[in-house]
């Protein structure tokens, strides 16, 4: 029951509906591959320690730090990042929307992390109310301190998400 | 990061086998792993991945027994009925650790295994100071330095830190036991005894050694009384959220009488167990105080006396007194929320 241990380790994933196969390094974070090697530079690299949540994506539906998580832990799941948001002509993401309706950012840098986040949020079923909201929205720093628009976008987006599956 | 070799385990055993090499480490969530490897705070060249093996998953009940197994993160553990129901203490302190997407990759089995937040031991290599974790023999920079968050029992003047993890305090505090497999085969070791102090350690004759776990050893799970024991943890931090703990506690009590007792408020504890965060380099079970508290009332005024007397043996530092009062108070409110005080 000998392991063998790689330093090249080939990775199939997929990026935002797009199914990819690569060779990495076993230490490259799923930020840094992201950024750098498929070009989808809205995952944004703050403290590359966990403690800022601007890397925020979804693996297989779930929120998680990119600077935290490894290619080669991926293998076989599915990653959403902020790119992969809006509909095919542009159009924005219901939450995306939530945000510019509620003046949700000011410098910006946070916002894709925020937005996948939000997303997660609620479908999670935690975007129930302000104190809920802080809560689970937490790992995501905001330095201009966007924090009260912030809650009141992803709660738009909840009611918005709600009342189109009870079709009002 | 630091360069590194790596495997996907098929099985626990394999893992536990490719740890018997000392350059060897596991990976599960991988949210501290990855940050050693950048501080330079882990050496390892090669890293086993645990993280696919099914049979370290899954939260059952089995019989009077909860099964919670290592690779179940903490907000799986956080939202878990048969937890939330069974070990509400432990639910509450996944869901207060860390932040939503860390809970999403980090692991119980990991969790307990976090090195402590001390910002000298947290330093990027070259280390500007002195500490005896990372160079040891170098001298504690913290105990001459500032040391407002440290240990106010079982330090030693070679280390000041604590052990940060909120669901360690719950599993102690809930005699849990972890399961262990490792050179030797499977063994268990109670949550309680799990971690070290400082100065366990150095009367041990390992003065830097952090807890039980032998080299090679890989925790694959944890077992626990099912409790119907109200219980609760209360965490004190900084910030209302995504926030180390000051100090925290832990508590499950059982009430004498039944709920018209509580509502008039008369009533008495039957039993009760409690543990303090933060103050050590491990869970501080209050053993005295559990012994005192059968017959003694729910409420503040009554309970305060009992804490104090169990953590007469706090010895803080210069910095550091102001823990001792909070930690009274954080035991006391825990044994109020979990006995449904209002």
């Amino acid at each position: 029951m000998t392991i063998d241990f790689a330093r090249r380790v080939p990775v199939t994933l997929r990026i935002n509906g797009r199914d990819l196969t690569t060779v990495v390094s076993p230490r490259t974070t799923l930020l840094d591959w992201l950024r750098d090697d498929i070009g989808l530079t809205g995952v944004k690299k703050g403290c590359n320690e966990g403690a800022c949540g601007t890397c925020t994506v979804l693996v297989d539906g779930r929120r998680m730090n990119g600077c935290l998580t490894l290619v080669v832990q991926c293998e076989g799941r599915s990653v959403t990042t902020v790119e992969g948001l809006a509909g095919a002509g542009g159009q924005l993401h219901p939450v995306q929307q939530a945000f510019a309706d509620h003046d949700a950012f000011q410098c910006g840098y946070c916002t894709p992390g925020q937005l996948m986040s939000a997303v997660a949020c609620i479908a999670e079923g935690h975007a129930t109310d302000d104190a809920s909201v802080r809560e689970w929205m937490s790992g995501n720093i905001c330095r201009c301190s966007a924090y009260p628009q912030i809650t009141a976008a992803v709660l738009a987006a909840a009611r918005e998400a709600a009342d189109s599956r009870e079709g009002r | 990061m630091r360069d590194f070799a790596y495997a996907r385990a098929g099985t626990a055993e394999s893992a536990a086998g490719a740890l018997a090499d000392p350059r060897t480490s596991v990976i599960a969530g991988g949210t501290e792993l990855l940050n050693w490897f950048r501080l330079g705070i882990a050496d390892a060249d090669r890293v086993v991945d645990i993280g696919g093996l099914g049979a370290l998953r899954g939260i059952t009940q089995d019989g009077d027994e909860l099964r919670i197994g290592a690779l179940a993160t903490l907000n799986e553990i956080g939202e878990h009925p048969l937890v939330i129901r069974t070990a509400g203490a432990l639910a509450s302190a996944c869901l207060q650790a860390a932040s939503a997407q860390i809970r999403n990759r980090a692991t119980i089995g990991g969790n307990v295994l976090q090195r402590t937040r001390c910002p000298y031991f947290r330093a990027e290599e070259p280390l500007p100071w002195p500490c005896n974790k990372r160079d040891p023999g170098s001298g504690c920079a913290s105990l001459a330095g500032r040391h407002e968050r440290q240990a106010i029992v079982g330090w030693t003047r070679d280390c000041v830190a604590v052990q940060p993890s909120d669901p360690a305090v719950a599993l102690a505090v809930l005699d849990a036991q972890a399961d262990v497999l490792g050179p030797a085969g499977p063994r268990t070791i109670p949550m309680r005894e799990f971690h070290l102090t400082q100065r366990e350690a150095a009367e041990a004759g390992q003065p830097m050694r952090e807890t039980r776990l032998e080299p090679g050893e890989l925790i694959t799970g944890y077992r626990l009384p099912a409790s119907s024991d109200g219980q609760a943890y209360v965490k004190i931090r900084e910030r209302a959220s995504y926030e180390y703990a000051i100090v925290s506690a832990a508590a499950a009590v059982r009430l004498e009488g039944g709920p018209r007792r509580r509502r008039q408020g008369t009533a008495r504890i039957a039993a009760a167990r409690v543990a303090l965060g933060s103050v050590a380099q491990r869970p501080w079970r209050l053993a005295a105080a559990e012994a005192e508290l059968p017959g003694t009332p729910l409420a503040r005024e009554a309970l305060i006396p009992v804490i104090e007397q169990a953590m007469a043996d706090a010895a803080p530092l210069p910095q550091n007194g102001f823990k001792v009062l909070m930690a009274r108070n954080a035991a006391v409110r825990a044994l109020l929320a979990a006995g449904g005080a209002r």
